[in-house]
């Protein structure tokens, strides 16, 4: 691995208020792996989170449907999440590129420098070795219930964090 | 990891870190949540918070907001990822190795530690079949020689309690790496003001809070802070980090928290089955504390400097222990790693040996008679008829604490005044009136 990486806080929380829908590369439906941890985080801060993931295809993970390849979607997502083998991005990011997707996110652990080159050429943003769910956690400051160091200081009044999942999470329901 | 947020500096992060006005009320200083437990929204939040999916408060044995912005607040100010309080010092130390260790695992540990960190090492831990291999801070290569292939870590305390041996962090850093274990720096006694023990090499710091940081004598806490840095996955010494933990369905610590997978794990197994949190109260007290850390350590520093000058010189004193001075043996190091002062705590032998120590501690008037150690007030203690008496006469000389010596913890009154006090307590000791004010 070459130099670390450094992604400036205003980048992040840009790409994390802009970004609605996300399509999660690799997305396990085991409940207790760190890619079900983040996609579940994301999906109940209001994200819609589509697993694209051939083993799981037409199966039901965290209230959508999964399906096997960035092709099979009706519409480009926001961005593209990676949760595969560093060696395996760049075939995501040419998906990426070709359905038109303007953010890819590589998750903790993935890194491919020449991939995030050829995604930032084609005009996407790109960030390497992050997880969106702890920088959400970070940037919007719930992270510190846990006592992690977001190495952010504020004298303003924050927004009081959103508890409240939004209606449709694990649970379907009628009201 | 551990410079980016030096765009601050130490005074700002004392004062601010991790704590912005509360988003429901406004309050501007951190309230204290005196509460045991938090609702949940309906089952499902509850059943993510329980099995670590999301962040948010269960009980306040796990966390608790007001505990979670001083963990925050000393996670900046050691330069960590994450931070785990506990209910004392002592707290802090066996969680940390509640990480590491499982039956017949070892430690190598600094010879010169806090008494009571010793028997808690080498008496009370032989009961978890785990073992102490104890070492000379002052040679690394002494620490190399008990490296075993049941090692799991490496504890020092960055400046020893009581007679303020400086530990070569760097060097010990380097033979943790080697060995593939990591460092662990009680760094109590010079504070992360004076020293930060992360920038030179270690890999997790422990704290008695009880001391410094809250420095006011009054609240007794401790706090285990993630370097982040160590690979949990180099070897495979580790598995309670990088293996599946049956109670979280199998989550693996280093790998769903990445960096600060090591303070995650103290929480969710270490404070959830031992139960040693920090009460919200204590935390109050403390964060108060910290945010005058800098002022108060520079004048501790300044203070004890003066104080061991006068020492030296008195007729009644045989030898003085502190590192700031240049007839120290550890000078050279305390300087390169505490340049900006080397703590307040320090041992003197007397001449006049066991029983002049004893006369000298109940003859001060200012300074306070008392088992403890980083308070406003100075204090004065005779390690062998009190903290360390529970040690035999060998362990006693190797940790610093012979017959002989006398510990102080200099406070923040004014310096003219801790030396007069103590040069009537010494001339009354040696029972001639010698003095050298």
């Amino acid at each position: 691995m070459s130099d670390a990486l450094h992604y400036d806080d205003k980048v992040i929380a840009r790409i994390l208020r802009r970004v609605r829908t996300i399509a999660a590369v690799g997305l396990s439906a085991n409940d207790m792996r760190p890619s079900y941890f983040s996609a579940l985080y994301m999906k109940n801060k209001g994200y819609r989170v589509i697993p694209v993931n051939p083993r799981y295809e037409g199966q039901d993970i965290l209230g959508e449907r999964a399906i096997a390849s960035l092709d099979d979607l009706e519409a480009a997502p926001d961005m593209v999440q990676v949760f595969r083998r560093s060696e395996e991005a760049p075939a995501v990011v040419e998906d990426a590129i070709r359905i038109g997707t303007k953010v890819v996110w590589m998750q903790l652990g993935v890194r491919h420098d020449e991939a995030a080159k050829r995604a930032e050429e084609a005009g996407l943003d790109v960030v390497m070795d992050r997880c969106p769910k702890i920088e959400y956690g970070r940037l919007f400051g719930e992270i510190g219930w846990i006592g992690v160091n977001r190495r952010t200081i504020s004298a303003k009044r924050g927004q009081a964090v959103q508890l409240r999942r939004p209606k449709g999470g694990l649970r379907k329901r009628d009201t | 990891m551990t410079d980016e947020h030096d765009d601050y500096g130490v005074e700002t992060l004392a004062i601010h870190a991790g704590a912005s006005p509360d988003p429901t009320t406004g309050a501007r200083a951190t309230p204290i949540y005196q509460t045991t437990s938090f609702v949940f929204d309906d089952v499902d939040h509850a059943a993510s918070l329980f099995n670590l999916q999301q962040f948010g408060n269960i009980y306040s044995r796990l966390t608790n907001p007001t505990v979670s912005v001083l963990e925050e607040r000393v996670a900046a100010l050691e330069g960590g990822t994450a931070a785990c309080a506990t209910s004392s010092g002592h707290a802090a130390q066996f969680i940390a190795l509640l990480n590491l260790m499982r039956p017949g695992d070892e430690i190598i540990s600094s010879q010169k530690l806090y008494g009571g960190s010793i028997t808690q090492f080498a008496e009370t831990f032989p009961q978890f079949d785990w073992h102490v291999r104890f070492a000379d801070p002052t040679d690394p290569a002494s620490f190399e020689a008990e490296v075993t292939d049941k090692t799991r870590a490496i504890f020092i305390e960055s400046a020893s309690n009581p007679d303020g041996i400086i530990a070569d962090i760097e060097a010990l850093s380097a033979v943790a790496k080697k060995a593939g274990v990591p460092l662990i720096c009680d760094n109590t006694m010079p504070s992360p003001y004076l020293c930060r023990p992360l920038k030179h090499g270690a890999d997790i710091v422990v704290h008695s809070m009880t001391k410094y940081l809250g420095g006011h004598g009054n609240s007794m806490g401790g706090i285990i802070v993630d370097g982040g840095s160590f690979d949990w996955y180099q070897n495979d010494k580790f598995p309670l980090m990088t293996q599946p933990t049956k109670a979280y369905h199998g989550v693996k610590f280093a790998e769903t928290f990445g960096d600060f997978g090591f303070a995650v794990r103290a929480k969710a197994i270490g404070l959830r089955d031992m139960g040693p949190c920090l009460s919200p109260f204590n935390a109050f007290m403390i964060l108060t504390g910290v945010e005058t850390l800098p002022l108060r350590m520079q004048r501790h520093a300044d203070n004890a400097l003066e104080v061991a000058t006068f020492l030296e010189g008195h007729p009644a004193v045989a030898w003085v222990s502190y590192p700031g001075l240049a007839s120290s043996p550890h000078h050279a190091v305390a300087k390169r790693l505490m340049p900006r002062g080397t703590g307040a705590v320090f041992t003197i032998g007397l001449k006049g040996g066991f029983d002049a120590g004893v006369q000298l501690v109940e003859t001060c008037e200012l300074l306070s008679h008392l088992a403890n150690i980083g308070d406003t007030r100075s204090l004065i203690i005779h390690p062998a008829s009190t903290t360390h008496r529970q040690l035999d006469e060998t362990q006693q000389k190797a940790a610093g604490a012979g017959p002989e010596v006398v510990r102080l913890s200099i406070g923040l009154e004014t310096a003219d005044d801790i030396i007069a006090d103590l040069d009537q307590a010494l001339s009354a000791a040696v029972g001639s009136g010698q003095s050298a004010a």
